[in-house]
């Protein structure tokens, strides 16, 4: 058969599909965002983004105690936010099977925390698989349906960045639609209250022993001999890192399920070797299990807790060798990312600094506008935060709120900032939040949300409307600003600063990179006007550097935004052709 | 055969991940087994990217390494002097002479290293510098550097140019096909 080169997360996605997948819901969050974005192309499967991914993770228990093979996903902090369905969904179990994909984020490329989502299994007693490539994503995903209905529980699907992210060979199947199965009311299992969630918590434990036993023998966990003097306990992407270190120098139990995990499995593979090792990236999870079952290995002693990795520190920790490797004596500069020429929330910070207030910030593109040469943002926690946090400063001391403001996207006002503003409003707080309304979720790569208008197959929908909801939740004072007009930005803030009562800016301008905002031709700086001031570089624009004494524009980038021209006292920047 | 390892970096944005998709699917086509690792978020936003390709008979780790890449790819020169310890030695660098200032650089904090190509000369690797945003912007817009480039890569590896087309062919829109295969064409001939 003909295989095709897919990432990860769409092989998962064609898993799912070949799973029979009939229901979706997801909110997005790097590096699971594509999973949902390829189920979305199947026509067979109803899919959506939710709000946030508490919303996702219900409707796909919903639909599965329904009768219909549902699926959420989430980054791992998005596991925190649908925390609370999970851990009461392992009571009640499914109907029909419920895959929930997670993406952790080892190394932080796109994340604010580096947890590990495999403590969530082990907490809320739910079965979690970990493919280690694109292959594993779909036939792990298409048998975690099997699972699911078999042991009557969710299943998560562990994903890692350099899983959801690698491009590695996959031969696709067959559909499998077990169509809707057949809803039968059952309070006992479903309705948890004190008196039923007591009977099902006996359920549970039952389960997990049963899924014991099958992880001895399931192929997924597999042993692969070659010398025994090093054994090498693994799952994941770290087991290709150690089969790319060591090859045939040390044997391998790779698992496939690392929850639950399996006893006589470990206990006979490490028996059978001379030291073993275990390979796994963020915490000892498979290490403190091994050792908690009387099995002695080398773990986080000898790697480390921090960051992703590499098939080299396997082969430097184990093997002790090293690559050589070319140097030079170059000076290399970083180059962290920035917000992008045109980006609207440019004008908006820079507001913001003139004013010279502190920013409670949030989750999003605009945690950038964080860096120098704007550096304002002071905190950044989690979803939602900006807006809570801000009432909370507000709170320790009234005089905060004439200096302070919070700034939260649209797509995450909508996952969780609303609360956030009910509080200020209901507890009355004299605060100004700011929403940063681009028109689309940016930072995960342009997905729709309620705001927008359109539903994640493009169609159109309801949109919510940020000024009547700001209303409707108790805020008066609501105003729509153009960040690109810098004047009109400054005063909004000013007077809703001055205010007496809470107050909501909306800074409205979609992002720049959306494929339907219209560019306007690159600016061009008149070198003989040009003073070498520098007012032009303090946006922090990358479209802007500064050679030979005078600012220059680079028209790959420039979308002609015209903020930087607000700045020029001299009229040096002028419109391109 | 042993695995080859490419990587291709560059600045966020510059279209990195459309030469790691086209190179992929050549290897593919030629039946290898082929990994490709992409880094998606965050360092889009005009970051430093990087994107490694491997292929062989039969590739583990989708990461390539210090001392382990055959190819480097660089979209921008302060790219091709970060990521030059991952080439080995007698290993080949291609890069773009484009520079785009960091935001160090920008704000002053750090200054743009000079002499950048002589240096990486100086190491002993084959070093391959080409204004590929002149040819991009020959063959029609300034946004097929990419494709330059995996021209400029064509011409350093041993498969038949057709094979790239087709790939070309079957990755881009087709109302930007010709324009993309003159951007090719002009990397490929300045390889030569």
């Amino acid at each position: 058969m003909e295989k095709k080169l897919m990432i990860g997360n769409e092989a998962a996605a064609r898993g799912l599909y070949e799973g029979g997948c009939r229901v979706a819901s997801s909110y997005p969050g790097t590096p699971s965002t594509e999973i949902t974005e390829f189920l979305a192309a199947y026509d067979d499967i109803y899919s959506e983004w939710a709000p946030n991914e508490k919303v996702a993770m219900e409707v796909a228990v919903g639909a599965a105690i329904s009768g219909a093979r549902s699926f959420c996903a989430m980054k791992h902090v998005g596991l925190n936010v649908a925390a609370d369905p999970l851990f009461t969904a392992s009571y009640t179990g499914i109907n029909a099977g419920m895959v929930i994909a997670v993406a952790d984020d080892p190394g932080m490329h796109s994340s604010q925390n580096e947890q590990d989502s495999r403590h969530y299994a082990k907490a809320a007693k739910v079965m979690m698989l970990e493919p280690s490539d694109s292959a594993e994503c779909l036939s792990f995903a298409k048998a975690a349906y099997e699972l699911s209905e078999q042991f009557d529980t969710p299943v998560i699907l562990r994903l890692t960045t350099r899983i959801a992210h690698s491009r590695s060979l996959v031969a696709t199947g067959e559909r499998n639609d077990i169509g809707v199965k057949e809803y039968v009311k059952d309070p006992q299992k479903y309705v948890m209250m004190p008196a039923m969630a007591k009977g099902r918590h006996i359920v549970v434990e039952d389960r997990i022993a049963k899924q014991v036993e099958w992880a001895e023998t399931t192929p997924m966990n597999r042993t692969e001999y070659h010398d025994t003097k090093i054994g090498i306990i693994t799952s994941g992407i770290c087991y290709q890192y150690a089969k790319e270190a060591l090859g045939e120098k040390a044997s391998y139990l790779k698992l496939g399920c690392v929850y639950p995990l399996p006893v006589k499995l470990i206990q006979e593979f490490a028996a059978k070797c001379d030291q073993v090792y275990v390979v796994e990236e963020l915490d000892p999870f498979l290490e403190e299990h091994c050792k908690q079952i009387g099995i002695s290995v080398i773990g986080k002693e000898a790697f480390t807790l921090q960051g992703e990795y590499f098939q080299s520190l396997v082969k430097k920790v184990i093997l002790g060798e090293e690559t050589k490797s070319i140097s030079t004596d170059l000076d290399i500069p970083g180059r962290p990312p920035v917000l992008c020429a045109g980006c609207p929330h440019r004008g908006l910070f820079y507001a913001l600094k003139k004013q010279k207030v502190t920013v409670s910030g949030d989750i999003g593109c605009y945690t950038l506008g964080a860096l120098q040469p704007l550096g304002m943002i002071d905190t950044c926690v989690c979803m939602g935060a900006s807006v809570s946090g801000l009432h909370g400063r507000n709170k320790a001391d009234a005089e905060n709120a004439k200096k302070s403001v919070a700034v939260i996207g649209d797509s995450t006002f909508m996952h969780s900032g609303v609360t956030g503003l009910i509080n200020i409003a209901y507890n009355q707080s004299n605060s100004t939040v700011i929403i940063l309304d681009n028109s689309i979720t940016g930072m995960t790569g342009h997905q729709e949300n309620p705001t927008t208008g359109k539903t994640i197959k493009g169609d159109p929908t309801t949109a919510v409307s940020l000024e009547k909801l700001a209303q409707a939740v108790g805020i008066d004072r609501v105003r729509v600003v153009d960040p690109y007009n810098l004047k009109e930005t400054e005063e909004a803030i000013r007077e809703e600063l001055a205010a007496e009562e809470p107050s909501v800016i909306i800074s409205r301008r979609p992002c720049a990179l959306l494929k339907y905002v219209k560019h306007n031709p690159p600016l061009k700086v008149n070198a003989d006007k040009c003073t070498g001031c520098k007012m032009c570089m303090k946006i922090g624009c990358p479209a802007i550097s500064f050679k030979n004494g005078k600012s220059t524009i680079d028209f790959t980038q420039c979308v002609g935004c015209n903020v930087c021209t607000q700045l020029c006292r001299f009229n040096a920047i002028e419109e391109g052709k | 055969m042993n695995t080859k390892s490419i990587m291709i970096v560059g600045v966020g944005g510059q279209g990195t991940l459309l030469a790691s998709r086209l190179l992929g699917s050549v290897l593919v086509d030629q039946g290898y087994d082929v990994k490709v690792s992409e880094v998606h978020g965050m360092s889009q936003r005009g970051g430093s990217v990087v994107t490694y390709v491997k292929y062989g008979d039969e590739v583990y780790s989708p990461l390539v390494e210090k001392g382990e890449a055959d190819i480097i790819l660089a979209f921008e020169q302060l790219e091709a002097a970060r990521w030059l310890p991952y080439l080995k030695e007698g290993g080949a660098i291609v890069t773009n002479t484009q520079k785009m200032d960091p935001m160090p650089v920008v704000i002053g904090t750090a200054a743009y290293p000079e002499g950048i190509l002589e240096t990486i000369e100086e190491t002993g690797v084959r070093l391959h510098a080409v204004d590929a945003l002149s040819l991009a912007v020959e063959a029609g817009s300034s946004k097929a550097v990419n494709v330059v480039l995996m021209g400029v890569v064509a011409s350093h590896m041993d498969f038949a140019e057709e094979v790239w087309k087709k790939a070309i062919r079957e990755t881009v829109p087709s109302k930007f096909v010709e324009m993309n295969l003159k951007a090719f064409d002009l990397g490929y001939q300045s390889g030569k």
